[in-house]
C-alpha cells in the first residue's frame, strides 16, 4: 500500500517550449527583414523601429503593472508587436508617429481586451490601420532607397500605369515601400524558418498567397507583382499567422486565408487604396469566432 | 444593368454598410449581438422588413404621395408601413418559433425604430432608385447588417471568458470593438463610385 496514485489536471506532456520561447524566436526570423529595411532606408529606419517596439514594451508594462496591478511577466509579445508595427510604416515617417501607433496597438489592440490571448484583432495592424485612416499623407509618402527622395510603390506604379520594378528588384526589395515589406528573400527567409520549425501553420501562408496568385492570373496581372509587391509577403507569413487571431481549426484555416487573399485583390485591384493586406486580415481576424463555428469538428459519436 | 444592381448591393452592404459606415441602428446592433444565432435571425427579421418595406414605400411615394403632392407626410406613412410590417413578422414568429420570439424580446418590435429601416426608406427616395433598384439596394443593406451583426456577436462570444480590465467590461469593450470593426470596414472605400 505504498503506492500513491497521483491525479493532476491535463495536460499531462509538458513542453520546454514557452510563449516567451515563441516569441523570440518569431522577433529572430523577423530579423533579416529588419536588418534589410535598415539596409536600404538607412538610419531612419533604425530609429522607426526601435522607438516602435519601446513604445510598444513600455506602455506594456505601465499598464500592466500600474492599470491593472499586476505582475509583468515578459513574454516577449510586446516586442513582436512593436516590431511588426515598425515594419509596416514608411520608412521615412517622424518616431513620434511610431510611437503613437504603438501605444494604440498595445492599449486597443490588446490590453483593453484582458491582454495576449484575448484580443480579437492582430494589435500590430489595429495600429498601422489607426495610423493610415488618421494620418493618410504621412503615412503613404515613400522614401527611395538609400535616397532620402520620395517615390511610388510599385502597387501605386500598377494602378497608375507607371513602369514597374523588375521583379529581381522586387525580390531583393530595392523599391519604394514600407520599412519592412519590400524583400520578399529576407522576409521568405524568415517566414520558411518558423515554418520549418513549426512554430506557424503552411495553411496560412500558402492560401493567402496562393488564393491571391490565382485571382491576379484570372485578372491578368503578372503574379511576381502581385505577389512581391506590397505588404502580401509580410502578412502572409507574420500577421495572418497570429495564434490568437487565427482560426484554430485547419478547414478554418484555410478559409481564412483565402479569405485574406481574395480581399487583398479586391481592394487592390477595385478599391480606393492601392494596398489592402492590412484590411484584409483584421476583416478576416473579425470572421475568426464564425470561422471556426462552422469548422467545428463534430465529437466522436455525436447526433446531431 | 446587371452591373449596376451588382454595385448597388456591393455598395449598400460592404462600402456603405449601414451599421459600421453609415452609423445606422447601431440599437440592435449592440442590443441583439450577445449570441451568433439570436444574431443572425435579427438580420434575417431586419432584411424582410427592410426589403418588403422598401418596395412598399416606394410604391406609395410614386403612385399617392408624388402624385397628390404629399410629400410632407412622407415620414408619417412609412412609419406606418414600417410599423406594420414588423407588426407582421412579430405575429408570425410568435406562431411558428415561440423560442425565437422570447430571444428577440423587445427587439423584435423595435425594428419599426430601427433608423436603419427609415433611413433604407429615405434613401431610396433619395437616389431615385427604379423599384428594382430599390429592392436590391434593401436586400443588401439587410445583408450588410445581417454580416455586421454575426462578426459582432461572434467576437462578443469570445469575450465572455475574456480577463476585460473592470473599467472596459460591457458597453465599453463593445463600442471599442465595434469602432475597430468600423476601421475594418474602411478598407472597402472607394470600391464602388458614388
Amino acid at each position: 500500500m505504498g503506492r500513491i496514485l497521483l491525479q493532476s489536471p491535463g495536460p499531462h506532456l509538458g513542453s520546454p517550449e514557452q510563449t516567451r520561447q515563441i516569441m523570440w524566436l518569431v522577433v529572430l526570423s523577423l530579423l533579416p527583414a529588419s536588418l534589410a529595411g535598415v539596409y536600404f532606408f538607412g538610419f531612419g529606419a533604425l530609429v522607426v523601429l526601435a522607438t516602435s517596439v519601446a513604445a510598444a514594451v513600455v506602455t506594456e508594462y505601465l499598464w500592466i503593472k500600474y492599470v491593472r496591478g499586476k505582475e509583468v511577466r515578459a513574454d516577449g509579445s510586446a516586442v513582436v508587436t512593436g516590431l511588426l508595427l515598425g515594419l509596416t510604416l514608411p520608412p521615412g515617417i517622424s518616431p513620434l508617429y511610431a510611437f503613437i501607433g504603438a501605444v494604440v496597438a498595445i492599449i486597443l489592440g490588446k490590453q483593453v481586451y484582458g491582454g495576449l490571448g484575448s484580443n480579437p484583432f492582430n494589435p500590430a495592424l489595429v495600429g498601422r490601420t489607426f495610423l493610415l485612416i488618421s494620418f493618410p499623407v504621412v503615412m503613404t509618402t515613400w522614401q527611395a532607397p538609400w535616397d532620402a527622395t520620395t517615390t511610388a510603390t510599385p502597387l501605386s506604379l500598377l494602378a497608375t500605369g507607371g513602369p514597374l520594378p523588375s521583379w529581381g528588384q522586387l525580390f531583393w526589395g530595392n523599391v519604394g515601400g514600407s520599412l519592412g515589406e519590400t524583400s520578399v528573400l529576407a522576409l521568405a527567409l524568415g517566414g520558411l524558418y518558423l515554418i520549418y520549425k513549426g512554430y506557424i501553420d503552411w495553411r496560412i501562408p500558402t492560401g493567402v498567397l496562393g488564393s491571391a496568385a490565382l485571382f491576379s492570373l484570372a485578372l491578368g496581372i503578372p503574379v511576381t507583382t502581385t505577389l512581391f509587391s506590397g505588404g502580401l509577403v509580410l502578412g502572409a507569413f507574420f500577421m495572418a499567422t497570429d495564434y490568437v487571431t487565427s482560426p484554430v481549426t485547419p478547414a478554418g484555416r484555410w478559409l481564412f486565408a483565402i479569405g485574406i487573399g481574395l480581399i487583398t485583390m479586391v481592394i487592390r485591384q477595385f478599391g480606393g487604396y492601392p494596398e489592402g493586406v492590412s484590411f484584409a486580415i483584421l476583416l478576416m481576424n473579425a470572421a475568426v469566432p464564425l470561422l471556426e463555428k462552422l469548422t467545428w469538428p463534430k465529437a466522436m459519436g455525436a447526433v446531431q | 444593368m446587371l452591373q449596376g444592381l451588382f454595385l448597388i448591393l456591393v455598395s449598400s452592404a460592404l462600402v456603405n454598410n449601414f451599421v459600421l459606415s453609415r452609423f445606422l441602428g447601431i440599437c440592435p446592433f449592440l442590443g441583439v449581438s450577445q449570441k451568433v444565432e439570436t444574431a443572425v435571425s435579427m438580420g434575417w427579421a431586419t432584411t424582410l422588413v427592410m426589403t418588403v418595406s422598401a418596395v412598399v414605400t416606394w410604391t406609395l411615394e410614386r403612385y399617392f404621395l408624388l402624385p397628390l403632392g404629399l410629400e410632407f407626410l412622407r415620414y408619417v406613412v412609412y412609419i406606418l408601413v414600417i410599423a406594420s410590417m414588423v407588426q407582421t413578422v412579430e405575429t408570425v414568429l410568435a406562431k411558428t418559433s415561440p423560442a425565437l420570439h422570447r430571444s428577440l424580446g423587445i427587439f423584435l418590435p423595435l425594428i419599426t425604430t430601427n433608423c436603419a429601416v427609415l433611413g433604407l426608406a429615405l434613401l431610396v427616395s433619395l437616389k431615385g432608385y427604379n423599384i428594382v433598384e430599390a429592392a436590391v439596394f434593401a436586400v443588401g443593406a439587410g445583408l450588410g447588417f445581417t454580416l455586421a451583426l454575426s462578426l459582432l456577436a461572434g467576437i462578443r462570444e469570445r469575450l465572455e471568458w475574456a480577463d476585460i480590465p473592470a473599467a472596459f467590461k460591457g458597453a465599453p469593450i463593445v463600442l471599442i470593438t465595434a469602432g475597430l470593426l468600423s476601421m475594418a470596414f474602411l478598407g472597402f472605400t472607394g470600391l464602388v463610385a458614388q
